[in-house]
């Protein structure tokens, strides 16, 4: 029995593998029958059709290039643009010597050694058939040669192309960005996105600034025409054609008026502004100084060029907004001050008496104020009018470092600010879990007592410092900062505006942002460390100075300004926002080696606000070089307030 | 003596299928000259392609199927160490890590599981010599789906979909049970909204541009527009061998390899598109025959799935060519010049043909 059914079993198994095999069998018959009936719909029944494409003529998909979205200010002035230049192309592959013809063609316009060079190096990149431009920016003369000498260059074409131009030049280059040519890494990232194809005819894309992060909204969408050409590779007859939709333009918060007089104020030096609406969480003015050209990239930069900006002492290439990292200084202790005052802490009519300096206890180390013997009886207010170090040193100690990190963190500190220009740094907020993560060292005390005046590890950007203000003047609520206020959708013309995010609300006593609000309008009043900021201004400016110290001073060593280097000078560091009672306006500038908050930064915050806030333009004035910063800030020396000085070992 | 030394050679050849591959060579040969701009050196490096292919169809076809059961597993888990090793240390060319380089050479896994997926899932089917339950389709299955997975993350969605394809004829042929069969169709289909509402945007487009190429004619698009154009203007008896005017000029790429069939269409036109599925038809057949005839599970399941995966790839080469399937970078099985493809083929035809002769001499002794 046994034996029958596994014969059986095994005949009923062969039965159905070839039952299978004939059903697959059969799933061939059909798919090759579903090909021959193919070959047949191509090939017969619509074989005048193919045979008109391919026999007579031959057909090509050609890809338009659209036109790049313009950035312009919130005026209407344009920041970046394009234009029409003509280029002269080669066709490799349609040209029999490339060498003879190249000699040939320079007879009749100009080819640099640099035209060249970009060329063989173009050449080694592209296809034998992809059309290479020779030279670029011919002028009507030129071009005028050629074309009655065209006959004679079979493969060589003028071409107009499209050229991204920036007409402000240097103005705001940091933020505008630049574009330049597509390389091999763009293309892995354009195909990662999947949006390689719409970037057949370009070759250009945004590498930095806006015109990188808003790549996707000033590109625009490539059309194609399928062309019939002729056996010399000319369009003939267009078949069907999609036009090209045009990249959206861009509308920019920013005034060009505002951050030319803001980036005139700098003169010489170096460092950033930022400065923010507050209700809005809108950029006003985005200053990375010194600036640079942004049209040497458009079409590939030089290498002098280049060299001469990477290699400057000045870094002008470095986006200091939100790439410079700088200890905050003093300009910390406002928010340092806000977080004893929700804690409970130091609030009026609690007052210290300032000896000069403070000690941790069971410690002989003295934290000494910047200002020797001490600021006598300090409240919270008056602390932070006078910048009173002894002050917040006390205060950083009771609060204790988590606390006063975590209270700090919500205006924005050690965390990206989310602005829509890419490459912005962190900062740093320190805590002891980070310090065991990266030093492998607990924390000491000492380093709390510290970062209570915004020295030791705590590093901002000008543009978190800016936000942070912003915050604080918007009474706790946190909007991400856009730089681009609306986009302006090609097709339809309208207008989409940028949508306000709200990051973050902190709950604030309103008691507590009113001392601190009181204690930085004094700070631009007689007695305050930026009195002359303030002097005739019309309007109540609440502020802050901050210096940040570049190189350590020992315990014992006194600071002089006159027998350091210019370049290991503090930076000096200045907040503030206007009007006071209703702000407008939030800043923040950071003046590269300025030396003191109140003198080197204050005026140029000044400036802006006058501009902002009255629409009064900056009396001219020579621009200050920083050899001759000492000389002008020293009428300043006289106030006490602007000699502001931490120690720490 | 001489006629004995042949014997010898050809003792497990399969003399039809020999024909069949050699005649079809020969027509791939002549489309090559012309695509490749009538290159000698192309012809001569494709011409080496096949003389070492043959070489290991000819050692292949002399081992017997019961040794080849044997190295199934080594091979196949050897082909998923290779794969795991591509995702951890693999080159990256144009976005996918396919490559591993081994110092002196660089090799792509994936290829190997053409065969050695099927291989594993006919020792698998072969140890279970009763009627296979549901359970073992689940663990062979999966035994199928790790290597696709691992082939498909490189990302090479083609061949994953291809090794895919070939461990499916396995589980097919093993008995898969008709009403699973019809509920994994339903069940994947019920299941595509899912799938789709799961994806982000250009991920959508990216799958609507491979299912309608017309959507993007400067990408994918542009391929199937110029292919369908050499193929239609191809005629019935076509331009002529070295006629091809499409083939001739720069408006087809990748001629030599994926697209070969658009320059054979173009200038053998719709007559030589006919013999050569003809061709096709005839490998395929015997191969069918091998199967059907084939003594033990092992060697008559691999036997169906190497067939029937000859014929995935022409079909899908094919269909790809002519503009009814999206472009996935498949070559025309003995026609498009490569020597991995000729390798792994031929290889496939090898275990055929030892299937075939080892059979005969079992039954005559």
């Amino acid at each position: 029995m046994r034996s029958r059914t596994e014969l059986k079993n095994y005949q009923h198994e062969q039965y159905d593998f070839k039952l299978r095999l004939a059903v697959l069998g059969l799933g061939v018959l059909l798919g090759f029958g579903l090909l021959a009936a193919r070959f047949y719909y191509l090939q017969v029944y619509r074989y005048d059709y193919y045979q008109t494409l391919a026999e007579n003529n031959r057909i090509s998909v050609v890809p338009i290039t659209p036109n790049r979205g313009l950035i312009s200010d919130k005026n209407g002035v344009v920041l970046a643009h394009n234009f029409f230049v003509y280029t002269l192309e080669i066709t490799p592959s349609k040209v029999a010597g490339l060498d003879a013809t190249i000699a040939e063609l320079s007879k009749l316009v100009e080819v640099s050694s640099v035209d060249l060079k970009r060329f063989k190096k173009l050449q080694t990149q592209s296809h034998e058939f992809e059309s290479i431009p020779l030279r670029t920016h011919l002028n009507e003369v030129e071009a005028a040669k050629f074309a009655v000498n065209r006959y004679r260059f079979p493969g060589v074409e003028i071409k107009s192309r499209l050229f991204r131009h920036y007409p402000q030049g240097k103005l705001g280059s940091h933020m505008i960005g630049y574009i330049g040519r597509i390389n091999d890494k763009d293309l892995d990232s354009l195909e990662a996105k999947g949006v390689l194809s719409n970037y057949k005819g370009s070759d250009h894309i945004g590498k930095s600034g806006i015109e990188q992060s808003y790549e996707a909204e000033l590109h625009g969408t490539t059309g194609f025409q399928q062309v019939e050409i002729d056996a010399d590779g000319k369009a003939v007859r267009v078949l069907s054609s999609t036009a090209p939709v045009s990249g959206n333009n861009l509308v920019l918060s920013v005034d060009s008026k505002l951050q030319e007089i803001a980036e005139t104020a700098f003169g010489e030096r170096r460092g950033a502004l930022v400065a923010i609406q507050p209700s809005t969480g809108e950029v006003l003015a985005y200053v990375s100084m010194p600036t640079f050209d942004p049209n040497l990239f458009v079409d590939g930069i030089d290498l002098d060029s280049w060299k001469l900006l990477n290699d400057s002492l000045d870094k002008p290439l470095i986006n200091r907004p939100m790439r410079g990292l700088y200890p905050p200084g003093s300009t910390f202790k406002p928010f340092a001050a806000l977080a004893g005052l929700e804690a409970g802490k130091r609030t009026p009519p609690y007052s210290i008496n300032d000896t000069g300096y403070y000690v941790l206890p069971n410690s002989s180390h003295r934290y000494r104020d910047w200002k020797p013997g001490g600021h006598g009886q300090v409240d919270m207010r008056r602390a932070i009018t006078v910048s009173c170090d002894t002050f917040f040193y006390g205060l950083a100690m009771e609060l204790g470092i988590e606390r006063l990190t975590d209270f700090v963190r919500h205006f924005g500190f050690g965390r990206r600010s989310g602005i829509d220009i890419n490459g912005e740094m962190e900062g740093l907020l320190p805590t002891p879990d980070w310090k065991r993560r990266r030093y492998k060292q607990p924390w000491y005390m000492g380093e709390t007592v510290i970062v209570g005046i915004g020295q030791g590890y705590t590093l901002v950007t000008p543009l978190q410092l800016a936000q942070a203000t912003a915050i604080l003047a918007n009474k706790g609520q946190a909007i991400e900062p856009r730089v681009v206020s609306g986009i302006v959708d090609a097709k339809a013309g309208t207008v989409r505006p940028m949508q306000k995010v709200i990051v973050d609300k902190i709950p604030l006593d309103e008691k507590n942002l009113e001392i601190v609000k009181l204690g930085m309008m004094d700070v631009t009043q007689p007695g305050g460390t930026a009195a002359s900021v303030g002097a005739n201004a019309g309007y109540a400016i609440a502020a802050k100075t901050g210096t940040a110290q570049v190189i350590g001073i020992k315990q014992n060593e006194k600071y002089n300004e006159k027998n350091i280097d210019e370049r290991h000078r503090d930076h000096a560091l200045f907040v503030a926002y206007a009007p006071a009672e209703d702000p407008k306006i939030a800043l923040a500038v950071i003046v590269e080696n300025g030396g003191h908050g109140g003198s080197a930064a204050g005026p140029i915050a000044r400036k802006v606000m006058d501009y902002y806030l009255l629409g009064k333009l900056p009396q001219v004035e020579p621009s200050p070089a920083p050899s001759k910063d000492t000389g002008a800030t020293q009428a300043d020396t006289a106030a006490p307030d602007t000699l502001e000085e931490t120690y720490h070992d | 003596m001489i006629s004995q030394f042949l014997q010898s050679i050809f003792k497990h050849i399969d003399s039809f299928l020999l024909a069949c591959l050699l005649f079809t060579m020969l027509v791939g040969l002549f489309v090559l000259y012309s695509a490749s701009g009538q290159s000698f050196a192309r012809l001569n490096a494709q011409l080496i392609n096949i003389v070492v292919a043959f070489g290991v169809l000819w050692v292949v076809s002399n081992i017997p199927p019961h040794h080849l059961e044997r190295v199934a597993v080594p091979i196949y888990v050897l082909g998923v160490l290779l794969l795991v090793a591509v995702a951890l240390f693999g080159e990256v060319s144009h976005g996918a890590r396919r490559w591993l380089n081994l110092g002196v050479t660089k090799i792509q896994p994936s290829e190997i599981m053409r065969i050695a997926a099927p291989m594993m899932l006919a020792w698998y089917f072969a140890k279970r010599e009763a009627m296979p339950r549901i359970a073992d389709f689940i663990i062979a299955a999966i035994l199928l789906l790790v290597p696709v997975a691992l082939i498909a993350k490189q990302p090479d969605l083609g061949t994953s979909l291809l090794v895919a394809s070939s461990g499916f004829y396995v589980l097919f042929l093993a008995g898969l049970s008709w009403k699973f069969l019809v509920g994994g169709v339903v069940a994947a289909g019920a299941m595509m909204p899912v799938f789709w509402s799961m994806l982000h945007d250009y991920q959508r487009k990216r799958i609507e541009i491979l299912i309608d190429p017309s959507q993007d004619p400067l990408g994918a698009g542009y391929h199937t527009i110029q292919a369908t154009i050499a193929l239609g203007s191809g005629g019935v008896t076509g331009k002529g061998w070295l006629n091809g005017t499409q083939s001739q000029l720069d408006f087809l790429p990748e001629r030599t390899t994926d697209f070969i069939f658009a320059v054979f269409g173009e200038e053998f036109g719709m007559v030589g598109g006919l013999l050569l599925l003809v061709l096709f038809t005839l490998i395929i057949g015997r191969g069918l025959v091998i199967a059907s005839q084939a003594k033990s599970t092992f060697s008559r399941l691999l036997a169906g799935s190497i067939t029937l995966n000859f014929f995935t790839y022409a079909f899908v080469n094919m269909g790809m060519v002519s503009g009814i399937l999206p472009v996935v970078g498949v070559p025309l099985p003995l026609i498009s010049y490569g020597g991995t493809s000729m390798l792994s083929l031929l290889l496939g035809f090898g275990v055929l043909m030892s299937i075939q002769t080892h059979k005969k001499l079992v039954a005559s002794g």
